[in-house]
Formats: structure tokens, sequence, C-alpha cells
């Protein structure tokens, strides 16, 4: 049989189809989806989209940033006022990726990709989903946790507070091919300093466990301290604590635990 | 079966086509209009192979819903010839043998051409990034992306 | 442009050529700069079916009933193909050159060997109907232990993986499972050495990741022919491979390919023509069988694996006196080529340099792994590389730079190879030597006089006497670890016993005596 296109004008319509229908799927850019119904993947018997121009929405004029789901990765790159999320962007896929993939789809993403939801993660971003009697929004963390359950929901938009400073958020992809290739680990830190001490920081990391992960215990070895050489090699030598990395093309998981820490010192101290 | 009506631009021509649900743009040009440039590598996005421009902007026709492209304009490299003459990107492949095997040659040409599209007189890096989304497994690239230069510099000399 | 140095090979070309050191344009650039030409998918046909296979989700197993009943109602399925529906459902590649014994299934009729093998075929009026049916077929497995290694797989007890042949190792000439090279006495010479060196090397197998997938398209044609549209890198030897395994004429067939969206070795096992053709045959349509990407990766054959055990006696002066090698062609579950690869393998050694002493044992060997094929250089370019990784770790030891010590044992014109036949046209010395200049790597001047022609022969073109093996099995003495040597201990096996000497090598009965590179049998 076919596969079944249903294209709705609300998001409101287009989630109770979604969860209606344990064969359909949300299509977005097409990099996920697409991509399974070519492999043979004959589990997905429906595809549901939506028209609404929410979906695509950027808003980043006050403190508070929304992403709509189905804004893409390009868009991002053209929007001046998300320049600390340029980095996490650029590194996903090649040019036409960039302009066919989203945000939402990013959260879907499963390991070696979602490079963006680790930045997200780093965030500290709220999921905005579409449920019966309109949108609520849920903590990423939770989202990501649950995300196995999560294919018949629809992502609205992602929204998180802006840095306070352009070097409070880091970002940093270890691939094996440059400038494009699947990551060995992801890795994003968002480190608010008030009066020279770390507040409330957060490290994000991609392909250390089946989803994207927080590394609490380098949290930790932050928290209340200034970013001097010690706090560093105190947060470098905790970031493997609560990882599981698997083995894939890519990297052995042995490998993985190996690199996470010395990559992680590169970005705590700012080394290219 | 139920099909779904489709009318786009495909080089500059108007086409309409009776689609199957769930086809992607690569199998409607390939098989329902006869456009055999785009090619098949990955179906994942991975390789490059199959990428067109819709509305000027570079996709991966294996991963874009045909119906997507309802009313917008699709270019292969069928449609980059000026009559009977080459593009100059397509000179310039040739005269750097920026092409072996020939088969991921549609796609980076055209990611090739988004690029110079945007950007007449890119540096090294940005054709590096322009390209990056397509594989070739014989060149090693460096003919590739001289050729890209090549043809941006030609650009320049007629400007 | 290539550069030819006049310094160094004056007198290798003529320079009055017409076309030999010029530039040429292919003659199929305008048709790839323009998108046209052809590959055999590129063909639209009327009518066209799609086919897919089931693929084995075990590694070894037996089949113990597969179920069809329901696929064959799932809706546009036009036929389903099983092992029984092939002609004669057993073949290997090089048969067609009289080298091997039938060994692989096109569909596994009682048993899969490896991970992803074939045992159905769908055919479907398109990909998506093709695979729902896939998901309906029903296979009963019995799993049967699997054995992954080389070394594993030689052990009297192991698993058998191919009962065609059942000690796990290709058979050359109908008696010997491995690939021999003896000349001098090795242990004489390791034992007089300064230093002996013994390493372990494991190359991973190799996915060619052609850009086109393997595929193929066969439609009826008039006449009860049939067209055949194909990747294959290797036309004829596809075309007569089916008209084989279909038990028909070969010119039942008009093979039409040539344009092939790379190959690199991996696009001349003819995966998919056989059933693509039978499933024409069967429906009276074309019919279209293409590799998905995850198929070509994961199922499509690599290069194979190899396990290599290099042991050099080498004098404190840098003289390589000895040279030992025991090596482990990974064929995964069938022969395919691998069974060439080990006579490369074996005929490379002991790589270009010039050793009084070489011994060599190459098996090629059969586990529960995809079947390896060709890859460019396959069977010396793993050889290679441990050879070259040993070089520099001998070097390191004798405290010789890399380069000198290269240019002090490789070949000369004029010296005797192992293989008993005299070195010329050696250029390793030149080699190396640009390889320095364009390094900036420091040689120290007689390195930088030495030539290919010179102080070759002489004592160095002698065949040393060479003892005959003893067949009763010799204890190995037990391995020197050094610090580069990162192998486990558990898998330092000792080689499996040589086999029972011949009374003489036997001559090929095929009449195949040309393909002197396969059989090595020219100079009988």
């Amino acid at each position: 049989m076919a596969v079944t296109v249903r294209t709705f004008a609300s998001t409101g319509e287009a989630a109770a189809a979604l969860s209606s229908d344990r064969g359909a799927r949300y299509f977005g850019g097409g990099t996920l989806v697409m991509r399974a119904l070519n492999e043979g993947d004959i589990s997905i018997s429906t595809i549901v989209r939506a028209s609404d121009h929410a979906l695509t929405r950027i808003d980043a004029t006050g403190s508070r940033v929304t992403i709509g789901a189905g804004v893409t990765f390009a868009r991002i790159l053209a929007e001046c006022g998300l320049s600390f999320l340029h980095a996490a962007a650029r590194s996903i896929g090649g040019p036409a990726v960039r302009n066919m993939g989203t945000v939402g789809g990013n959260l879907f993403a499963a390991t070696p990709y979602g490079d963006f939801t680790v930045a997200l993660l780093a965030l500290d971003a709220m999921v905005s989903v579409q449920g019966g009697l309109g949108s609520r929004d849920v903590p990423i963390e939770e989202f990501l946790q649950t995300r196995e359950r999560q294919t018949g929901t629809l992502v609205l938009a992602v929204s998180f507070q802006k840095p306070a400073s352009a070097d409070a958020f880091r970002y940093r992809k270890i691939a094996r091919i440059k400038p494009k290739g699947g990551a060995v680990i992801t890795l994003a830190a968002h480190l608010p300093v008030s009066s020279g001490r770390i507040v409330g920081a957060r490290i994000a990391l991609g392909s250390m466990a089946p989803t994207q992960i927080r590394a609490r215990a380098a949290e930790r070895a932050l928290e209340g301290r200034t970013l001097d050489g010690a706090t560093i090699s105190a947060a470098a030598a905790a970031a493997i604590e609560g990882t599981s990395p698997a083995d894939n093309a890519l990297a052995s998981g042995w490998y993985r635990r190996e690199i996470v820490g010395v990559h992680l010192r590169r970005l705590l101290s700012g080394q290219e | 079966m139920a099909k779904t009506a489709l009318q786009f631009r495909h080089n500059g021509r108007d086409v309409a086509i009776f689609v199957d649900g769930g086809t992607n743009l690569l199998v409607a040009l390939r098989e329902l209009i006869g456009d055999m440039t785009p090619k098949f590598g990955c179906g994942q996005g991975g390789c490059g192979a199959c990428s067109v421009l819709i509305d000027g902007e570079l996709h991966l026709s294996c991963l874009t819903l045909a119906e997507t492209v309802a009313g917008r304009s699709v270019e292969t490299l069928d449609g980059i010839k000026d009559g009977p003459s080459l593009h100059p990107l397509q000179r310039a492949f040739a005269d750097n043998f920026a092409a072996q095997c020939g088969y991921c040659t549609p796609g980076i040409l055209m990611a090739a051409k988004a690029l110079l599209d945007r950007n007449p007189q890119p540096s090294r890096a940005e054709v590096v990034e322009a390209i990056s989304g397509n594989i070739c497994r014989c060149t090693g690239y460096e003919p590739i992306i001289n050729a890209v230069l090549a043809a941006a510099s030609v650009g320049r000399a007629r400007a | 442009m290539l550069e030819l140095r006049k310094d160094i090979f004056a007198d290798e070309r003529d320079d009055n050529l017409k076309e030999i050191g010029k530039g040429t344009q292919r003659q199929d650039m305008l048709g790839h700069v323009t998108g046209t030409s052809t590959y055999f998918d590129d063909h639209k046909l009327q009518g066209m079916l799609h086919l897919k296979v089931v693929r084995s989700t075990h590694a070894h197993a037996r089949l113990r009933r597969i179920d069809t009943s329901e696929a064959e109602r799932a809706a546009g399925v036009r036929r389903i193909i099983r092992g029984s529906d092939v002609p004669r459902n057993l073949n290997t590649l090089l048969s067609l050159i009289n080298f091997g014994k039938d060994d692989e299934p096109s569909l596994a009729v009682d048993k899969v060997r490896y991970k992803g093998e074939p045992i159905v075929a769908i055919v479907a009026d398109s990909p998506r109907e093709a695979y729902e049916a896939i998901a309906k077929v029903r296979i009963d497995y019995e799993p049967l232990s699997a054995v992954l290694d080389v070394e594993d797989a030689l052990k009297p007890g192991a698993p058998v993986v191919n009962e065609t042949y059942p000690k796990n190792a290709f058979i050359y000439h109908d008696i010997y499972d491995h690939q021999k090279l003896r000349f001098g006495d090795v242990e004489r010479g390791l034992a007089a050495a300064d230093h002996v060196l013994e390493q372990r090397y494991q190359m991973s197998p190799i996915e060619h990741a052609p850009t086109e997938t393997n595929g193929s398209i066969a439609a009826p044609d008039t006449n009860g022919r049939y067209i055949v549209y194909t990747s294959t890198q290797a036309l004829f030897f596809s075309l007569d491979t089916c008209a084989k395994i279909l038990d028909v004429p070969s010119n039942t067939f008009h093979f039409i390919g040539g344009t092939v969206g790379g190959g690199f070795g991996g696009k001349v096992d003819t995966l998919t023509e056989p059933l693509s053709i039978l499933g024409a045959m069967l429906t009276g349509r074309p019919v279209r069988y293409v590799f998905g990407r995850e198929e070509e990766m994961q199922y499509g054959p690599p290069r194979g694996a190899e396990r290599i055990y290099i042991k050099d006696g080498v004098m404190r002066d840098g003289r390589i006196v000895a040279r030992k090698i025991r090596a482990y062609f990974d064929s995964g579950a069938y022969t395919r080529l691998s069974s060439y690869a080990a006579v490369k393998c074996a005929a490379h050694l002991p790589g270009p340099y010039t050793i009084p002493n070489v011994y060599g044992d190459v098996y090629c060997v059969f586990t529960n792994r995809t079947p390896a094929t060709a890859m460019r250089g396959f069977g010396v370019t793993a050889m290679d590389f441990a050879i070259e990784c040993q070089m520099d770790k001998l070097a390191h030891l004798v405290g010789m730079d890399p380069m000198e010590f290269r240019i002090l044992n490789a070949y000369r014109d004029g010296d005797m190879k192992a293989h008993r036949r005299e070195a010329k046209n050696c250029a390793l010395i030149e080699c190396v030597q640009v390889a320095a200049e364009k390094a900036k790597w420091p040689i120290r001047e007689d390195f930088k006089r030495a030539s290919s022609r010179k102080e070759g022969g002489g004592s160095r073109a002698a065949i040393p006497p060479t003892p005959r093996d003893s067949y009763a099995p010799v204890a190995t003495p037990s391995q020197q670890r050094t610090t580069y040597d990162r192998a486990p201990a558990a898998s330092r096996e000792p080689p499996p016993p040589p086999p029972p000497p011949p009374p003489r090598p036997q001559a090929p009965s095929h009449g195949a005596a040309r393909f002197s590179s396969v059989f090595g049998t020219r100079r009988r």
C-alpha cells in the first residue's frame, strides 16, 4: 500500500491525526521520515503535515527565544540574533541538509545525529508540544528521556533564555570528516557567570548515551567556581560520569569515553 | 490507488504528473518525468547525488516529498546548459578532470551552481563548504574544487 | 601531469610518442558533465517490477522452514522466488576459469552462512509492496554456533561454515589448504640473526562504498532473449555467470553496461543479475533489483580482512636475513575471489626486498562473515601495510633511518627473488630517494648514490639450498612480545600442522594453465 499523505492547516488537527494513527509520522524536513521510507520502513503508513506558519516562525527579539519546530538550520544561520547557535547549526550536514532539516526534527534524530539538540539541552530549552487542548511545555530533558514514546507527538516550537554573553555559550562537535560528518561526540556548555563565579552551569553531551544527556558531575565541579585551570580539570575529569556511549561505525564507546574529558577541557578553556 | 496531481516548473517548463502517496522528488523526476540527471546514491541524505535546486535553493530530491514542490521551480543538471553551450561549470569540470565515474557529478554541479548563483567569487574554503554534502569516491575532490574555482574565475573574466 | 624523472629513467620512454605522456580528454566526460551518461538504473521500462530479497538475520543457522504463503497473497506481489526456482543454485565465481568448487547458492536453501545472506526473493509492483511482503515471510531458523575469527575457524572442532570446504580453508589443486613459499632456510636465518622481531597485524574489512549501489534491470527481449542493464564491472564475466546459474546458453543474454557509478572491485560478484533475470523469466516483465544503501554497506562484499604474523631476523648492520610470514585471508562464508587474493598475497612475499631466507604460508579461510571480494590490489595491500609497518619497526630496532633501511634491503637488478625469478627493472631505491628528497628527509650521501642498477646479482642471484618441510607437527616457539605488540596473548595460536607432502603437484586437468596468475602453473 502506498503511503497516505495528510496535510492540515492547523497544528491541532495534525496532532489529532498523529495521535490517532500508530503508523503516522509527522513530516518536517524529510531527513528522518523520508530516509526511513526509502530504506523500506513499512511501519510508517501515514505522513502528517501542517501548513501553520507558526511552525516556521523565529522570535529572537527579547531575552527569551522561540524557534518554530519547522525552522531549518539554514534559517538559523541567516538570523543574526541567533549567532550563538550558528556553530551548532553549521555543524549539521551539508548545505542541502541544512536547507531541509528542522529544529523540531533534530529532537528526534538518533545518535550519531541530533547535534543541535545538544545545544538546546545545554540552553535548558522548553519543548512546546501540541496536546489535546492546546500546547504545553515540556522540559527538554524530560522530552528526551521519553523520546521513544514521542513519535506520535507534534512538536510546535522550542524556547529558551538567550545566554547572557557570547562567551557563556559554547559548542563543539567532534567529527572525523570536515566540514561534514557524523558526530564522534558533541558537547555544548552554558556557563552563566555572576560576580566572577559560574552559577547554573549546564553541560550537554551527544553520542555519550542513547539520547543526549547532561554531564551533571562536570556541572557540579563548575558550580560556584571561577573558570580557572583547577576547575576545568575537575570538570574534565568528571565528564565521563553517568555516560554510556555505544560503539558505532564512527567510534567505539571506549574511544568516546577516552576523549570526552579532553574535549570538555578544550571547550571550557576556549581552545580551538 | 489514490494518486495526487502535481504541477511544478521543471527546468523552466511546466510539468504535471500524478504521484503515489509518499513518492519522493527523485523518483518523480526520474520515473515520471524522465529526467535521469539526479542520481540515487543513498536515499538517506548522505551522498548528495540527487541534489537539485528548488526555487534556487539546494535540496536533496531523495528526501523531498514530491508534492511539496507544487507550484515551485525545480532545477536539475538537465536544465543548466544554455542551448547547445555548456554552462561554465560544466566546461570547467571537463577541463579540470573533475569527473571520473561521473555518478556524483550531477549533484556536485548543482551544489556548485547553488554556491556561484549567490556567491560568484567564492574562496576555496567556501567551495569546500558548498560541496561538503556531496560524496565523490573517485577523484579525491581536489579537481572538483579547482573546477569550481576555475568556473568562478571565468565568470569574473566575463563580468 | 605525471613527472618522468629522466635522470633516473633515461631510457624508459621515447619522447616522440603522440599520446603517451600527454593529457587527453576522457571520451565519457561530456556525458558526465551533462548528466547524459547512461547508468544501469537510467532506464525507464514499461511495466517494470521491483525485486527485493529476504535476508538472513543470523550469521549461521539451519533453515527449518520457509513460509511464504502470507507473502504470496500480499498486495502487489507478482512472484516469490526460492532457492528451488534457481536452475543451478550453486556457483563459485572463478568456476568460469575452472578454479575452485561451486560453494554459494543464489538463494539459501538448507542453511545460512552469514548475516544478510539472501533466502527468498520477492518480485512486486513497487518497492514498497516488496518491503511489505518481506515482512510477511516467516523463516524458522535453528541457530548454529558461528565462527567469526580466521584462526578459530582453522582449529579442530570449529563449526563448519561451508560444507564444500569442511576444514574452513580453500583447497588449492584439490590438495593444499594454503599457499606456500619456501626460499632458503628461514629457521637457520632467524637463529643467526642479531635481532628477531615477531609482530601480529590485523586489517578490517573495507567497504568500497560506490556512490551507485549494485543493481541490474533485466527485461524480456524478442526471440526469447533478455536485455540486462547492469552495474557490473565485468560485463562478460557476469554474463557467463548468469548463463551458468540460469542454465541457458550465454547468447540468451544481451548485457549492457560499462558506465559504472564507482566500482573499486565491489561490482564483480554478479550479485543482482541472476535474480533480476530469473524474475524477468518467471514474470515475463522487466525486473529491477537494486541494493539500498544499507544493503550495499552491510551485505555488499567488502575487501576481506587479513591477519598477518611476520617474524623477521635482522642483523645489526640492517640487513634482513630471514622473513617468516603466516597470513590468513578472511573470505567470509563463500569463496568469491578470495582464493585468488591468497595467491596474490603469497606472490607478493617478502615485499620488494632481497632477503636470503623467506618462508610464507597464506590461508584463505571461511568464516561466518560477509563474503569478501576484490578491491584495489586485494591480497597485496594489507600484506604491504604489514610489511612496511614491520620495516619501520625493524629500522627502529637496529637504530637505522627507515628510508636508508629500505634502500639497504631493496631489490636490485639481477637479484633472485624468493619466487625464483630474477628481479628486473627495479626502482624502489630511486622511489625512496625521490620520496626523501620531496619530503626534505635527510639521507646519507652513500644512500643518495645507491642505485637499483648497481651491486645487484652476484651472490644475490643465487637460489639458496632450501630444506623440505618436515611434516611432524612442530611446537611453535613462544612468541616474542615487544613493546609494539598489543595483541591479546589468547589469540596467539600455533599454526595448524601443514598437510602431508603430496607426491607431486598435480597438473590441473581443466586446461586453464594459461591463467598463470591464478594457478601459478605456467612453468610446469
